[in-house]
């Protein structure tokens, strides 16, 4: 099968997208992917301010994806690409976007998606106190997600949390946020 | 008593613990994927240093940015201090902001909401 390339680019021209990749989320490859969005931020001279906001949430964003990576079956055939994630970062007029996929178990669909509609029901104070209560009541995990990132990107853009879930087969959905930032 | 550092690196801060002085640092950039791991060894000095504190003990959090996984394990190090502070030693927790950056204010007004430590929100030029 040939892979339109062109068909690839264009699409990611009209969007302006400044930096996508799919494949197995990595410590490393967070750290790469951080040291060019920073530069990038910077060669535009983005102000200090939406520079912070844009790097703080891509962090939160990338790092969901990385710890959600540790939940899905490793190496067993079919199901090896639940591991794989996708994400894209661009900026159309003054607004970044990131946008984040990957699968999901589909029995964790309905927790997630109660989650998520939660925090978009809160307002800008309610967020505040719901972030200080997590903090100081929440349990953390193993791996150090305390479920504070939603929240965070939440409170830290200002805006809802748009999201979406695809069925995919029996088992699986495919989970997509797509987060605005703007001034 | 002993002086402490740890050199920072791309994604987690440098911190200075001098025991001897009563100074504690953390400096630059705390966004690791485990931040639990990098924060134990901070947590369990501050254990030790607790049994003998100085009887005066300065705080300096200049953070440029930090991810939620670590706010929780800083919310355990605040709460050492805070038990510090409740069995009598003076404590005061300087907690620097970049002008403009609001968000960095605003979480250390949320740690200030939560531990029962005085805190000095301090506005540095970028």
């Amino acid at each position: 099968m040939m892979v339109d390339i062109y068909d690839f680019y264009d699409k990611m021209e009209r969007n302006n997208i400044m930096l996508s990749f799919k494949g197995d989320i990595t410590s490393e490859l967070l750290t790469s992917i951080l040291q060019i969005m920073e530069s990038k931020l910077d060669n535009m001279q983005e102000e200090p301010k939406i520079k912070k906001k844009v790097y703080n949430v891509l962090v939160e964003c990338l790092q969901n994806l990385y710890h959600h990576m540790d939940d899905m079956p490793q190496n067993v055939g079919p199901d090896d690409k639940a591991r794989s994630a996708i994400f894209m970062i661009g900026k159309v007029d003054n607004q970044y976007n990131i946008i984040t996929g990957n699968y999901i178990k589909s029995r964790n669909v309905s927790g997630l998606k109660n989650r998520l509609d939660e925090i978009n029901k809160l307002t800008k104070e309610e967020l505040k106190d719901y972030y200080k209560m997590v903090l100081n009541n929440g349990e953390m995990s193993d791996k150090g997600g305390g479920g504070l990132g939603m929240i965070d990107i939440a409170r830290k853009t200002g805006e809802k949390l748009n999201y979406n879930f695809m069925p995919v087969d029996d088992s699986y959905s495919f989970f997509s946020l797509n987060i605005k930032i703007s001034q | 008593m002993e002086k402490i550092t740890i050199e920072g690196t791309p994604k987690t801060p440098t911190i200075n613990f001098d025991m001897e002085k009563g100074a504690l640092e953390i400096k630059g950039r705390s966004i690791p994927e485990n931040s639990i791991e990098f924060y134990k060894p901070l947590v369990e000095w501050l254990e030790k240093y607790g049994s003998k504190p100085k009887s005066s003990t300065s705080v300096n959090i200049q953070l440029e940015y930090f991810n939620t996984s670590s706010s929780k394990c800083i919310l355990d190090v605040f709460k050492k201090l805070e038990a510090i502070h409740k069995n009598g030693s003076e404590i005061i927790i300087n907690w620097y902001y970049e002008q403009d950056d609001e968000d960095m204010l605003e979480a250390g007004e949320d740690y200030q909401a939560i531990i029962n430590v005085p805190f000095k929100m301090i506005e540095v030029q970028e």
